[in-house]
């Protein structure tokens, strides 16, 4: 059985500049890192592995500079790493991406080797969106199971799993037949650390690249044509109360003055 | 031939073929060890040796050392008065007798007052054993047992000498009296017509005693008299001790994981240990009862040899993990334990390596089995993707200097790097440091510049944790900058910045000329560059020694000299201070670890300091002044202030 985790790469930063005209992402300067939860997907499909022999391969969807991120996931361990990459596929919305990886999975499962189980981050930090692991399993036909914390039971025989969902206030134990499609949260697990002979393996190990003529997409249903989501604007939403108080680094005493003083002119200090 | 010598003949050759043996089983097994050169420096070799092993300068450090430096230089007298013995009682014509009297009779006046010394000596030894031992373990059958035997010998060597007087008469008997004044005292004891009796059977107890003796040697901790003046002259000379670099090419393996990854000295330093326990009681570890004891870890490093040996020598693996639990294992608690201050290394007599040991087991852990206390994992994937321990975004390095206004090193035009370092980048306390610092070298007009967000880790917590991988990496970034910018000399206000940029960076082919803030400021008052108009207020004040900037880099004066200036007055001394400073829990990336196992090491540190009841506590180190900081809080003592030195000069020249 093949475990599909599927990553992308995401700029570093949690403070996310847009450019005001283009209302895009400003890349220039941020380094890049495999998503966060993405990590735990992967670590979630890598266990697995561990247990029960399965084989794992990653799955990105990204411009050819992402190849740095498949080599990290090919140092945790994984089997294969392909990145889907091709410039029809570039300015894709949550549908779009989720019609590619899906096809790259279908091939998979027609080709390699039949797919079990497909795990995805429960978002991205740069999108957020949460749409890409339930667009691919719609897409699949397979079961979807999001914002999974732990994974009870994996049973190959009989095809099917348990899993504990993290839900607002509760959790919710799920069973359901494979081939499945899982979004994760970080309490899941703890990603591994890669050791340096992976890593020096990694280095050198092959990244496939598959473009559209290996996935044979219609390019009106993928890439910026195939996305029905435009986005019209993206800000940084103003902050519209408050305001520093003085600089309690070069001068804590003053500042506390300053400080008290605000409260007590706006009545908010019990005296 | 005589009965004494068919018996004692076959017994001797057979004894010494044995000890041999022991020795050999030994001391072969150093050969399984990498190869290290440690003939380099012949001279200075020979002057450590003569200081140290002869002149036992370490030993002496302790008072309990006069006890040894008697037993020692007793014994090697005595080596000569036992080879006469044995010889003589192999070829009964070999004898001291035999010496014109200008010679033999101060030689036999000698031996017999020796022979009363080292009775004195080994009881005053057994005694202190008994009463304040070294360690509460130390009180083994063992070490009793050999002070027994080295008595034995001592009785048996009067009691032959007493036979032989008893049987004396008239001018003989005047002259024995005078070249064996000791041993004539026992002589009246000697029954009548006994003499020849106690004769044989002294010298028979002293004969078999003294092949048993050499037979305990090698089995022993008492190898240590065959092993210790050459682990003396093979020492590692540099300081501070270096971990060796690694090469980062696919089938290479990292770290030590089996015995014989260590070199041959190391190894032999297993066979040197003396169990004196001295490191143990300097070992911060230690001494908060946690599972490191670098006695133990050298022992257990023995036991491993011991063990794997013969399999190792017929080039089979070893069966007994270097690294897990038992006598013959070093257990991984202990490896993380360790704060790499270096005060064990500081200790040791006989300049046993104990801390380096550990770094290679770290670096098995970390880059072969990604196994490794869970904290760490966010400190090393911070420190690769954000080359800082907090994660912080890289561009925020220079804001500390927001105020000030950011000035970067410009070639040619900077003297000096101001090396931040991420604490006095980061850390919302150290930037307080860091801004003071600054503040003082603009006052005395001191040309320099920082790199801002192109600033990065140096790497320390990384080395001393064992991913040598990432530090690889974070070194050669740096090096590769600081060529790029032409930067010769830096200041840094942390000592492990210090230490890095300066001793570890030189493997990567750059010598810097790092000062540590606390040097420079005293020159610049010295210098008359930075003015006092009034002395910092600050109460009684302690200083705090760090390890990095003592130990590893033997600044101990500046620091002092700079505060005495600075306040008027010589700051307190802790107990510990100075080369016997007791670390405050960071060093070797404790920093960014837990501490679950026994008392806090920073509570111990912050407790003894306040033994002296100061208003303030100097540090000289961003680490130590956290882990003081938080010490005072926990033991409510908020109203003593934690300071680092730059803050104090910043009172007396600033304000």
């Amino acid at each position: 059985m093949l475990i599909v985790a599927c990553i992308k790469q995401v700029p570093d930063t949690t403070q996310v500049k847009i450019d005001p005209v283009t209302n895009t992402l400003v890349r220039e300067g941020i380094p890049f890192i495999m998503n966060p939860y993405d990590t735990h997907a992967m670590e979630a499909a890598l266990q697995l592995k561990d247990q029960f022999g399965c084989r794992v391969a990653v799955l990105s969807m990204g411009p050819p500079n992402a190849e740095a991120t498949l080599r990290k996931a090919l140092s945790a361990g994984v089997d294969r790493a392909i990145l889907l990459s091709d410039r029809v596929f570039g300015g894709a919305d949550t549908l779009a991406t989720s019609k590619v990886l899906a096809a790259a999975i279908a091939k998979l499962n027609a080709e390699v080797e039949p797919v079990g189980l497909v795990i995805c981050g429960k978002q991205t930090i740069d999108g957020d969106t949460a749409q890409v692991g339930p667009g691919i399993a719609v897409r699949l036909g397979y079961q979807q199971l999001t914002l999974v914390d732990k994974v009870e039971e994996l049973d190959l025989v009989n095809k099917k799993l348990v899993v504990s969902r993290k839900l607002e206030g509760r959790h919710e134990r799920v069973q359901a037949p494979l081939p499945a499609m899982l979004t994760v949260v970080r309490e899941l697990n703890r990603p591994r650390y890669p050791t340096v002979p992976m890593r020096l393996a990694a280095a050198t190990a092959e990244v496939e690249v598959w473009d559209n003529g290996v996935l044979q997409l219609d390019p009106q249903t993928i890439g910026l044509k195939g996305s029905p989501t435009w986005v019209s604007k993206i800000f940084s939403p103003e902050r519209d109360k408050g305001e520093i108080v003085g600089d309690g680094y070069a001068d804590p005493e003053g500042t506390v003055d300053l400080l008290l003083g605000k409260l007590m002119e706006k009545d908010l200090l019990p005296l | 031939m005589t009965s004494t010598q068919t018996i004692f003949a076959p017994l001797f050759i057979a004894a010494t073929a044995l000890f041999i043996w022991s020795c050999w089983k030994r001391l072969s097994l150093t050969a399984l060890g990498r190869p290290d050169n440690r003939l380099d420096n012949i001279g200075q070799r020979i002057g450590d040796t003569l200081s140290y092993a002869f002149a036992q300068k370490r030993v002496l450090a302790k008072p309990s050392g006069l006890i040894h430096v008697a037993i020692f230089w007793c014994f090697l007298v005595l080596m000569v008065a036992n080879t006469e013995f044995i010889l003589h009682g192999l070829f009964p014509a070999v004898s001291f007798t035999k010496l014109p009297d200008g010679i033999f009779m101060p030689l036999m006046q000698m031996i017999d007052v020796v022979s009363l010394i080292t009775l004195l000596a080994v009881t005053a030894a057994a005694i202190r054993r008994l009463v304040a031992p070294p360690y509460p373990e130390a009180r083994t059958f063992e070490a009793f047992f050999i002070l027994f035997l080295i008595a034995t010998l001592m009785m048996a060597n009067f009691g032959v000498n007493a036979a032989k007087i008893s049987r004396m008469q008239g001018s003989m008997l005047e002259m024995a009296k005078n070249i064996m004044p000791v041993s004539s005292l026992f002589a009246p004891y000697v029954p009548p017509g006994m003499g020849r009796l106690v004769h044989d059977l002294s010298w028979w107890t002293h004969a078999l005693v003294l092949l048993l003796f050499m037979n305990l040697l090698p089995l022993s901790k008492h190898f240590h008299i065959i092993t210790a003046i050459p682990n003396v002259f093979l020492r590692r000379r540099e300081h501070p001790p270096l971990p060796e670099r690694e090469e980062f090419n696919a089938g290479n393996s990292f770290g030590i994981s089996q015995v014989d990854g260590y070199t041959w000295k190391e190894l032999l330093d297993s066979f040197s240990c003396t169990e004196c326990g001295r490191c143990q009681n300097v070992c911060p570890a230690d001494q908060t009862r946690k599972p490191l004891n670098p006695r133990g870890v050298i022992a257990q490093l023995k036991h491993n040899l011991m063990a794997n040996g013969p399999q190792l020598k017929q080039g089979k693996a070893a069966t007994t993990p270097l690294i897990g639990e038992g006598e013959a294992s070093i257990s991984e608690e202990a490896i993380w334990s360790c704060t790499t201050c270096g005060a064990c290394l500081q200790a040791c007599p006989v300049f046993i390596e104990q801390m380096p040991k550990l770094i290679p087991l770290r670096r098995h852990l970390v880059e072969m089995e990604s196994r490794f206390p869970e904290e760490l994992l966010n400190l090393f994937e911070n420190m690769e993707g954000r080359s800082n321990p907090w994660g912080i975004a890289p561009t925020e390095r220079g804001k500390w200097a927001t105020q000030l206004g950011e000035r970067p090193y410009e070639p040619g035009k900077s003297e000096y790097l101001f090396y931040v370092g991420c604490a006095g980048s980061f850390d919302a306390r150290a930037k307080q440091i860091t801004v003071a610092t600054a503040l003082l070298l603009d006052k005395a007009g001191v040309s320099w510049g920082m790199l801002g967000k192109d600033e990065k880790c140096c790497g320390d917590s990384l080395r001393r944790l064992g991913n040598e991988y990432v530090f690889d990496k974070l070194a050669k970034e740096n090096v590769a900058l600081f060529k790029e910018r032409g930067i010769k000399k830096v200041i840094v206000q942390c000592p492990h910045c210090l230490t890095t940029l300066k001793n570890d960076y030189k493997q990567y082919g750059i010598e810097l000329e790092v000062i540590h803030h606390s040097q420079l400021l005293l020159y610049l008052v010295q210098d008359g560059r930075l003015k006092l108009p009034k002395q910092a207020d600050l109460g009684k004040l302690v200083y705090h020694d760090s390890c990095y900037l003592g130990r590893h880099n033997g600044i101990y004066d500046e620091p002092r000299e700079a505060l005495a200036l600075a306040t008027g007055a010589e700051p307190l001394e802790m107990p510990r201070n100075r080369e016997d400073g007791f670390c405050c829990g960071a060093g070797g990336g404790r920093m960014w670890m837990e501490e679950f196992t026994g008392d806090r090491i920073n509570l111990v540190r912050a407790a003894e300091a306040l033994e002296q009841q100061p208003d303030t506590i100097c540090t000289a180190c961003p680490y130590c002044l956290t882990m003081l900081d938080d010490g005072m809080k926990d033991l409510k003592a908020e109203k003593v202030q934690v300071k680092d030195i730059a803050e104090i000069m910043a009172e007396a020249v600033l304000r």
